[in-house]
């Protein structure tokens, strides 16, 4: 087995195992902490309010978009980018079908890869130069902040570097980190993938039902 | 002190919404702009989210799921330490009024307010709490009242204010329909607010009366983070309006004192409670919409400041705009206004701490200005703490905007 397919299938597949366990281990731990039910007579509806808070905090209300706009345009190039690359690169779509799905979809031609990545890497060196920079953020980041934005970065720089496919190399390198980002990410903040939403549910519904729409 | 009571509340209070919370914080920073403190200040400390720090690291050092794997690597987080927590007593009383707007520009919608209750909660296990707000909690759980009206003095008070206003003020009247509540600052200060109360409600023929077992609407519980002390404060009221048999209970103009007994009673007493639970200003623009209360609008261009706790935190924003529509010809909306509304800098009890001061007073001018940017004459509210920041702000300012309470303007405007 070459270094190459090593890192592309049984270290892969342990890592995407690690990735999914630990999620699931880690949301289902904390929903198992439970709460109280709200006694109080409602006013308003809790499942309105949360599914009202999970969308509207996808946009900054109107008298904070001046002091937001900076992480709302780079917060989006970043993420947006992101998906767009991780679901349609060719190289992706073609992994994917490959070892995991059976299927593929169509793919981004090249000048959009070029194009989808360039945003991305603007928005993630953005939001990772506002780190140091903003007081606020420069006081509350923990290296764990820091780290999960340079292996981010790592990936995704090494992403780009393997599009030349003819280069096993590179395309080893990117698997490593992709594999390392996998095994990360249950453990560090980038979890918040998926607690946002909890969060966003649980103040919507608390005020929902209120008759508050936050 | 021994440190460890305070961390062991903050993991007793840790349940899934506050670790979804706390787990879903990406440390961004945009709560800055939201707060008042930070705002007046610019100084990072203020930050919202610099707040909960202590109870995330107290979480990640016990509940958090991760927790079991990070001792086992040996890299377990740093206990909360006695000094750290002694640091954090004024981000978490003076520097913070709970009233929400910060969980408005985060992006996570992380309700921030609700992360320094839990805060507090565990502070005051370990007395790090304002010696001005440990007293006045502590005296409502002895005499009923944060300044000691107690059921004798109340009989008193309530008898002087008749004789003054020329009001009847019913208390104790058996099988009343609706129990009324003040709050202590109505009791001693604003008499006349408390006075125009009772005159609109006899005006409305309502079926009403006060209780010396249950008659202080304020809870310092609420501030202290004495869940205890908030206990018993709505407990008195539920067993008055109880053995009254009251319909409704209604709130007095304090905005934490409608949450205590609307929001949070039921759940600090662990069950739902028989009677409906208003504030003053809800069921007054119920008694207008149903064409019982009339009102004759005054030609004056006035705004509105909604208080954080009925408002953003308490969701009655229409029914006061509803009032100020037909009390005056000329409304203003502030703005922001309604949910994002700047907080007066005065509540969770910060107004009456001494040592939040200036940063209560730095914050103000917020409120100040966008109240003057209005152009209206005065500013009206429904909330005795917030006249009472708005009142001392202004004296100190020497700032000539009139502020009013909207249940005097009723009572002066009222036809019948
Ligand atoms: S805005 Fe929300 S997510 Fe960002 S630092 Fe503040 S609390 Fe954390
Ligand atoms: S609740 Fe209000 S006072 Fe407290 S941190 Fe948030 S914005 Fe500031």
């Amino acid at each position: 087995m070459t270094f190459l397919q090593f890192v592309e299938g049984p270290l892969f597949y342990v890592a995407a195992a690690i990735f999914v366990v630990g999620v699931v281990y880690r949301l289902i731990g904390i929903l198992r902490l439970g709460g109280e039910r709200d006694l109080a007579r409602p006013n308003g509806s809790a499942t309105g309010g949360a599914i009202l808070t999970v969308l509207r905090h996808f946009v900054p209300r109107r008298t904070f978009w001046r002091g937001s706009s900076f992480h709302f345009v780079a917060g989006y190039a970043f993420h947006l980018g992101l998906f767009v690359l991780l679901l349609l690169a060719a190289p992706h779509v073609a992994f994917l079908q490959e070892r995991v799905l059976g299927f593929g979809w169509p793919v981004l031609p090249h000048w959009a890869f070029i194009l989808t990545a360039e945003v991305a890497f603007a928005g993630l060196i953005m939001l990772w130069v506002r780190r140091f920079v903003d007081p606020v953020q420069k006081l509350i980041s923990t290296s764990g902040d820091y780290a999960a934005t340079i292996l981010t970065f790592l990936v995704m720089l090494t992403g780009c570097l393997a599009l030349q496919e003819s280069h096993v190399a590179l395309r080893a390198t990117h698997m490593v980190f992709v594999d390392i980002w996998l095994i990360y990410f249950p453990f560090s903040r980038l979890i918040h993938t998926f607690t946002f939403f909890f969060s966003r549910a649980q103040t919507g519904a608390t005020y929902g039902r209120r008759g508050a729409k936050l | 002190m021994t440190v460890q009571k305070a961390i062991d509340k903050f993991v007793e209070k840790t349940g899934a919404k506050v670790a979804s919370y706390l787990d879903a914080c990406v440390r961004c920073g945009l709560c800055a702009q939201a707060c008042q403190y930070h705002e007046a200040t610019g100084d990072p400390r203020h930050a919202p989210v610099m707040k909960f720090q202590p109870l995330q690291q107290a979480y990640q050092a016990s509940k958090d799921p991760l927790s079991p794997l990070w001792r086992m690597i040996g890299r377990a987080p740093k206990k909360v330490t006695e000094e750290e927590l002694s640091d954090w007593q004024d981000l978490i009383y003076d520097s913070c009024s709970m009233c929400g707007r910060c969980t408005l520009a985060c992006p996570m919608g992380i309700d921030i307010a609700s992360l320094v209750w839990v805060m507090r909660e565990g502070m005051s296990e370990v007395g790090l709490v304002p010696p001005e707000i440990t007293k006045m909690a502590h005296a409502a759980r002895d005499t009923g009242s944060p300044i000691g009206v107690t059921a004798k003095k109340l009989r008193k008070i309530l008898d002087d204010v008749e004789k003054k206003y020329d009001v009847k003020m019913h208390l104790d009247k058996p099988h009343a329909e609706v129990l009324l509540l003040d709050s202590s600052l109505d009791y001693e200060a604003y008499q006349p607010t408390l006075a125009a109360m009772a005159k609109i409600l006899d005006r409305l023929g309502i079926d009403w009366s006060f209780s010396s077992k249950g008659y202080e609407a304020s809870n310092l519980g609420l501030f202290s983070g004495e869940e205890s002390i908030a206990r018993t404060m709505v407990e008195r009221i539920t067993e008055a309006a109880e053995d009254m048999g009251a319909k409704t209970v209604l709130a007095p103009e304090c905005g934490h004192g409608y949450g205590s007994i609307r929001w949070e009673a039921p759940n600090l007493l662990g069950r739902e409670l028989p009677f409906e639970v208003l504030h003053i200003v809800e069921f007054l623009a119920r008694m207008h919409k149903e064409g019982r209360l009339k009102l004759k609008p005054e030609s004056r261009a006035l705004t509105y400041h909604d208080p954080c706790k009925l408002g953003r935190r308490g969701g009655v924003f229409e029914e006061p705009r509803e009032m100020m529509r037909d009390l005056v010809t000329d409304y203003r909306e502030m703005k922001p206004g309604g949910v994002t509304n700047w907080c007066c800098g005065g509540g969770g009890g910060v107004v009456v701490i001494e040592s939040a001061r200036k940063l209560q007073l730095e914050s103000f001018k917020i409120k100040m200005d966008q109240v003057e940017k209005t152009g209206a004459e005065g500013v009206v509210m429904s909330c005795a703490f917030c006249h009472m920041t708005f009142d001392k702000s202004s004296e100190h300012f020497k700032w000539d905007k009139k502020i009013e309470d909207m249940v005097q303007m009723v009572e002066r405007q009222m036809i019948d």
